[in-house]
């Protein structure tokens, strides 16, 4: 088996069932610790204050966008590219059909490739507002770099290929490699914010909520 | 006991730490995407000239990095954990609201008092007040006949001016029961006639109680839920002996939200009365009329509002208190930022009681409460919390503000129009 069916085959495989059996792991430990150990969020459950907490926050409808509007815009930027650009790919398209016949609507390409430049710039942005700024570097842990690393060499190994500077297939194959290992570490790591956010932000919601008092 | 650690015994520490890691905390640390969005929402930074070691997610991260070595945790450790935990942190949860996760600090801090206490490390004026209130039933341990003598005491002073005023003792059934922070029999007994005045002019059906009257729950502070339970017990005891349908807070901001919100948590099951802040009681007075204020009174004074942020934004009362400032001033501006997104005034979290080596911190950390006061001009800052009373006060005379702090019963007391036929007569008296 040559490399880039390795990676085409077994090991993407691997890579979605570490990335949907991890993070459903992370889902079923959280309920069951929390059915033990955190009553309060059942006992004063209340959709109204899970959903007014989510919202204001999956749009930028709270205190923290008005005061930080760059940030605020940037972030936005960076997680609809890095969520949108991977799954609404033509190349990626194809290859979901190709597997599993399955085909959905597709962004042009031209669309794409910019939507990647602006992951990498803004990841770059907030990789270097890491280093610059001292109330954010203090908190800078490696694993923090490291997983802006993991997260935008999908991203920089994609459009190499998509645009073949290099060696095609070598880049096709880190791009490949960087894919999985991203879907890999998700669930083991702050990347996981991509799900447990709606949780978090959930518990503190009704927590406010039955306080009377936004949490945004 | 007290300051000083004793032995460190990490299988207590362990223990602890597992008892207390639930699943919103271990969320918590795992998810911080460390975006450092909460730091300028801390009064702690902002006034220590944005020291980065002062924003939330650092000390949240100190946390983590403890319960994850606790194998390794040592003496040394926990001295540097106890700084950061009691000295740095007054768990206003300010940054949770802006946090775009909701990561709440406030509640990761809490835990490591929890941890810190396991160890025999609190503040040993929380914990000697904490002692005295499980022994003697309140913070200053008062006996019981002072506290009676001090509300019969209490009832003629009042009755010298409305002579059918009362203070009822454990009248069973009443529409509620009025409940107090250990300082006013202690310090300020005004206090409680002030509020006797209140609720005879509006006509209330009140009561206090002979036990369980102190509302305050220091053991909070201290990450003592054991302790913070068996208080919140006397008071819930002594409602529902007395069969009250309301238990109103005095204006104190940690008392409501121990009692409303987090003691139905400790106790295991909702209260069977409804709590309410006095804030929130004056304002339903004044909406139905029941009281009525002369707002001339204060016309020449420009009035501001501290919103403690155990009434407000953990408490939920923001409104009220605005409402009343409308019966009351004339010339009225809002500190901004305010309402839930007020900044804390740097004396909670237990820092008032801490007093001693914390003082220094505590007025340093007001510097932005100070400086937004200072912004509004205002003449009177009225605050409906204890804490904030005094963190105040101290802080007109650290930074010159030259405002005079209010609660609001001491601003009814001279602006509340009482009936001609309730006052007492003058015939004996010849004062003007
Ligand atoms: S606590 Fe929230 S705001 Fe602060 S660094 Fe972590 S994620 Fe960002
Ligand atoms: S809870 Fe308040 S004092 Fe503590 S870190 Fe957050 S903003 Fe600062
Ligand atoms: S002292 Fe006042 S402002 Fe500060 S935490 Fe308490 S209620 Fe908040």
């Amino acid at each position: 088996m040559s490399l880039y069916e390795l990676l085409r085959g077994p090991l993407l495989w691997v890579a979605f069932g570490v990335f949907f059996g991890g993070m459903a792991l992370r889902v079923v430990l959280f309920f069951q610790l929390s059915m033990q150990k955190d009553k309060p969020i059942y006992r004063f459950f209340s959709w109204k204050w899970l959903w007014l907490s989510i919202f204001h926050w999956v749009i930028p409808l709270n205190e923290t966008a008005k005061k930080n509007p760059v940030v605020t815009l940037v972030g936005f930027v960076f997680h609809i590219c890095l969520i949108v650009t991977p799954l609404f790919l033509v190349a990626h398209g194809v290859l979901w059909y190709e597997s599993w016949e399955i085909s959905w609507w597709s962004l042009p390409e031209s669309v794409t490739d910019y939507m990647t430049l602006i992951a990498i710039g803004s990841g770059l942005f907030f990789g270097i507002r890491r280093m610059v700024s001292p109330h954010v570097r203090i908190v800078t842990t490696a694993a923090d770099y490291l997983l802006l690393v993991v997260t935008l060499a999908p991203f920089v190994t994609g459009y190499l290929a998509y645009h073949q500077y290099f060696d095609y297939q070598t880049i096709i194959l880190l791009h490949m490699f960087f894919g999985e290992l991203m879907l890999v570490v998700i669930p083991f790591t702050k990347l996981s914010h991509f799900l447990m956010f709606f949780f978090s932000r959930a518990v503190t919601g009704m927590e406010f909520g039955r306080r009377n008092a936004p949490s945004w | 006991m007290g300051d000083k650690a004793a032995n460190f015994n990490p299988d207590v520490f362990k223990k602890t730490a597992e008892e207390k890691s639930n699943a919103r905390l271990k969320m918590w640390l795992e998810i911080c995407a460390h975006c450092g969005l909460c730091a300028d929402t801390c009064h702690f930074y902002l006034a220590n000239e944005r020291d980065p070691k002062m924003m939330p997610a650092y000390k949240a991260k100190k946390v983590l990095e403890t319960i994850n070595k606790k194998n390794k945790f040592d003496e040394d450790r926990l001295d540097d954990f106890y700084e950061t935990i009691y000295g740095e942190c007054t768990m206003c949860r300010r940054c949770t609201m802006f946090c775009p996760f909701g990561i709440d600090v406030a509640s990761i801090i809490s835990m490591a008092r929890s941890l810190s206490a396991s160890q025999g490390k609190v503040p040993k004026e929380l914990l000697k007040a904490v002692e005295g209130h499980l022994e003697s039933g309140n913070q200053m341990s008062i006996t019981e006949e002072e506290w009676v003598d001090t509300l019969e005491w209490m009832e003629e002073e009042l009755q010298e001016e409305l002579p059918g005023a009362t203070i009822p003792i454990d009248k069973k059934g009443a529409d509620f029961l009025y409940v107090v922070n250990a300082r006013e029999p202690k310090f300020y007994p005004m206090d409680i006639s002030q509020a006797a005045m209140v609720f005879y002019l509006a006509g209330a059906d009140w009561t206090m109680s002979r036990k369980g009257w102190d509302v305050t729950n220091l053991a909070m502070f201290m990450g003592d839920i054991a302790g913070a339970t068996k208080i919140a017990k006397m008071v819930r005891d002594a409602a529902e002996e007395l069969e009250v349908k309301r238990v109103v807070v005095t204006e104190c901001g940690h008392a409501l939200r121990s009692l409303q919100f987090e003691s139905p948590i400790w106790l295991g099951r909702d209260h069977q009365f409804e709590v309410v802040h006095s804030v929130s009681l004056f304002a339903e007075y004044l909406r139905e009329g029941r009281i009525k204020l002369d707002k001339s009174v204060f016309a020449n004074e420009r009035c501001t509002y501290q919103d403690p942020c155990n009434v407000s934004r953990n408490g939920g009362c923001a409104q009220d208190g605005r409402e009343i400032v409308k019966y009351l001033c004339e010339d009225f501006v809002e500190m901004e930022p305010h309402g839930e997104y007020n900044y804390c005034c740097g004396g909670g979290g237990g820092f008032i009681p801490m007093a001693g080596a914390f003082k220094e911190r505590r007025l340093k950390s007001g510097k932005v409460k100070a400086e937004q006061i200072k912004a509004t001009g205002a003449t009177i800052c009225i605050t409906p919390c204890h804490n904030c009373y005094d963190q105040l006060r101290d802080l007109s005379k650290e930074y010159e503000l030259g405002i005079k702090v209010l609660s609001f019963k001491e601003m009814f007391e001279e602006a509340l129009i009482i009936p001609e036929e309730l006052k007492a007569k003058e015939d004996d008296e010849d004062e003007e």
